[in-house]
């Protein structure tokens, strides 16, 4: 490689430890993708109904997602960089979340605010949940049991 | 405009994500997704801030656009928490399920009060 050095002292190469540069670019790409497509739906219905539906939706594709690429498929693997940690991940917001709580304390609407917190993280569990056995049930319709 | 400002907001805020939680993992031998923990924490103290600021100063919509909308709502995920979760409950570490709920959570919203107290402390 026009190297001064022979092979044998060439730098070992990095530790796997390290991500290579095309998982940066097709999480970079994926993340501006989810947050576009945030803020797109935060412009067509404002305020923390459409974070929590954002959150909602998000957390289904997440759940269908891993079913696919951990049981179903043996992925590429920059599908999971782009799609879930970029796409998902981008789309998905924890920070919305929060401020959008704190408006609705100072707002004094603390009930208002407990029950968005609560029912957010409650309705997000569940809809990993209802992705996986979605995709899961799909799967076996199609008989495409577990890998 | 701010569109732009949001995709490269977007795009920052994931990498970061992305490389804190490796950076995070890779320092500790448990199952417990700290690095999920971390960014959210941290993206929510910024955007607490960012709202301390809209509130106590002077909103600067570029800021709000891309490091609010773009940034740090790339940098925080609701996904990978709640799949972190569940995943923790059907391999059945059911504490650990429930404490990364609540230290999620408290931890976020800490961090989110804390911003608006700091901004509110510069600027109220």
């Amino acid at each position: 490689m026009g190297s001064a050095f022979p092979a044998e002292l060439q730098p070992q190469s990095k530790p796997r430890t390290r991500a290579a540069w095309d998982v940066y670019a097709v999480v970079s790409v994926g993340g501006t993708l989810g947050s576009l497509l945030r803020y797109g739906a935060s412009l067509a219905w404002p305020g923390p109904l459409s974070t929590l539906l954002v959150n909602v939706i998000g957390c289904v594709a997440i759940g269908v997602l891993m079913h696919v690429i951990t049981e179903l498929v043996v992925a590429h693997r920059l599908v999971r960089p782009f799609l879930g940690v970029g796409v998902l991940g981008g789309f998905t917001t924890f920070s919305t979340y929060v401020v959008d709580a704190l408006h609705l304390v100072l707002d004094h609407q603390p009930a208002l605010a407990l029950a968005y917190l609560v029912g957010t993280v409650l309705s997000c569990l569940l809809a990993v949940l209802v992705g996986v056995l979605a995709a899961r049930s799909v799967a076996r319709l199609f008989g495409r049991g577990d890998r | 405009m701010t569109f732009v400002l949001v995709a490269v907001g977007g795009a920052l805020g994931a990498c970061l994500r992305f490389h804190t939680d490796r950076w995070v993992q890779a320092r500790h031998d448990t199952g417990f997704p700290w690095g999920t923990v971390t960014v959210n924490a941290i993206g929510s103290l910024i955007l607490g801030f960012l709202a301390g600021v809209a509130l106590f100063g002077v909103p600067i919509p570029v800021l709000q656009a891309f490091i609010g909308v773009g940034f740090c709502g790339a940098l925080t995920t609701f996904s990978t928490f709640s799949y972190e979760t569940v995943r923790l409950l059907l391999d059945g570490a059911r504490l650990f399920a429930v404490l990364n709920v609540v230290v999620t959570t408290l931890a976020g919203i800490g961090s989110g009060v804390l911003g608006v107290v700091l901004a509110a402390a510069i600027w109220g």
